[in-house]
């Protein structure tokens, strides 16, 4: 199985790439538009500021491509961000996968610190990725902002509201925590999709 | 709910674990990346790694063991040690890890908490502070592992650094640490009030119920070392004493 990461200028994603040699299986991080497509799986890691990563995407006709995969594609935190439709993170108009949109942690408002660091139970999970996931397992969540819920949520957490952990349309999935950090949860998610 | 976090951590010295009593008198504790495979196993929620014989000519050993530790388990993992560069954390980050931690040489030149946000974001940088309690009853700041004491006040710091970029705030407390007596309880409540990253308090947890006074109050997590290498508390064990006090914990 040919694994694509797509490489573009949001963080670290060495951790995705170890975590599926965890698994046993090899990828290879790339930007251009021929190996993502030919790809039998895409994952779309990030850390980071969503303009500046969707200005970055945009300059080299990445959103274009990323539109059109047409296999199982996985969105990480921020790269499950950039396919909602909008970020309050700078203004940012995003992939628009996902009609979602992101919005800030208002700290004043959940009482809660922000950004949210740790582990959090997901809910309500609803997709084949959870395939033997227990209800209120726990995810490892890195995040300031945050997807509302909406038509296209297939997991809940709660952090002041209830809000999507995960979020799918058609091939394409996204995940609000971090799977390659979630213990054995997490890889069992990444199998599962591995295994769509 | 978001819980409360349990960090083993452990002090690396040419390439083995080592624990000593506040800061000094080294003991052997075992090999890195064994003691990370059974702490990821047991319930750990994160690991720390600080190099604490960090040089330049050693670094690519740290990167190598950094590697080793990433394919072995499967949460995330904070290394520090000496890091002064944005360079330094490149590599450590290409290695595997998921944070680094800088101390000394971010009080020196606090424009690298900055350029470190600036280039991997603030989700990976952790501002460590070694503190102590002087006789006018206010905590300040040490640097190089305890052995240089300033007159910057902990608490200011940790603000500065938190504006700087740091996203999280690791607080040792160079009175408790070693000593198995308890955190300190009322400077991590007063640095984490003041800030809106969380706060892991570190030193003195020696006993489930000192994890329980400090993670009652306003630490995000707890850390510790020798109890966990010298097996005195197991992770499933301290987990379940938490749990029982309604202490969330995963």
């Amino acid at each position: 199985m040919k694994i694509a990461i797509i490489k573009y200028n949001a963080g670290n994603v060495k951790s995705v790439e170890i975590a599926l040699e965890r698994l046993g299986v090899s990828s290879l991080l790339t930007d251009t538009a021929e190996e993502i497509l030919s790809a039998d799986r895409v994952i779309f890691p990030g850390v980071g500021e969503a303009s500046s990563a969707m200005r970055y995407l945009k300059e080299r006709s990445l959103d274009q491509v990323i539109r059109g995969v047409k296999q199982p594609f996985l969105g990480i935190c921020l790269g499950m961000q950039l396919m909602c439709q909008y970020s309050e993170e700078n203004n940012t108009d995003c992939l628009g996968i996902f009609s979602e949109e992101v919005k800030k942690f208002n700290p004043d408002v959940i009482q809660l610190k922000s950004p949210q660091i740790g582990w959090n139970n997901i809910f309500d999970l609803t997709s084949p990725i959870f395939a033997g996931v227990a209800e209120n397992s726990y995810g490892y969540f890195v995040h300031g902002y945050y997807a509302h819920l909406g038509m296209h949520t297939i997991a809940k957490a709660a952090y002041g509201m209830n809000y999507s952990a995960a979020l799918s349309r058609d091939n394409f999935y996204g995940v609000q925590f971090h799977p390659e950090k979630s213990a054995e949860v997490g890889s069992k998610i990444i199998q599962n999709f591995l295994d769509l | 709910m978001l819980t409360k976090r349990i960090i083993p951590c452990l002090d690396i010295k040419d390439g083995r674990t080592v624990k000593g009593t506040n800061f000094v008198n080294l003991r052997d504790a075992g090999d890195p990346v064994e003691l990370a495979g059974l702490y990821a196993e047991q319930g750990a929620d994160e690991l720390v790694f600080l190099d604490i014989t960090a040089t330049n000519e050693k670094r690519k050993t740290l990167a190598s063991l950094v590697n080793r530790i990433a394919h072995a388990i499967n949460i995330p993992f904070t290394v520090g040690g000496g890091i002064a560069s944005v360079e330094d954390v490149r590599v450590l980050l290409d290695a595997g890890a998921d944070k680094i931690s800088v101390n000394t040489a971010a009080f020196k030149r606090p424009d690298l908490i900055n350029e470190l946000a600036a280039a991997f974001g603030s989700q990976c940088i952790v501002l460590a502070i070694d503190a102590k309690q002087h006789d006018d009853g206010d905590w300040y700041v040490y640097l190089n592992g305890g052995t240089v004491s300033t007159s910057a006040k902990c608490t200011d710091w940790a603000i500065e650094g938190v504006k700087r970029g740091a996203g999280e705030i690791l607080l040792t407390s160079m009175d408790h640490d070693g000593s198995k007596n308890g955190f300190a309880v009322d400077i991590t409540n007063k640095v984490s009030s003041a800030l809106s990253v969380p706060v892991i308090a570190s030193g003195g947890g020696g006993t489930p119920e000192h994890f329980f006074e400090i993670l009652s109050q306003r630490a995000d997590a707890a850390l510790a070392a020798s109890i966990f290498h010298f097996k005195e508390i197991a992770i499933p064990d301290l987990k379940a004493f938490l749990r029982k006090r309604q202490i969330p914990v995963r």
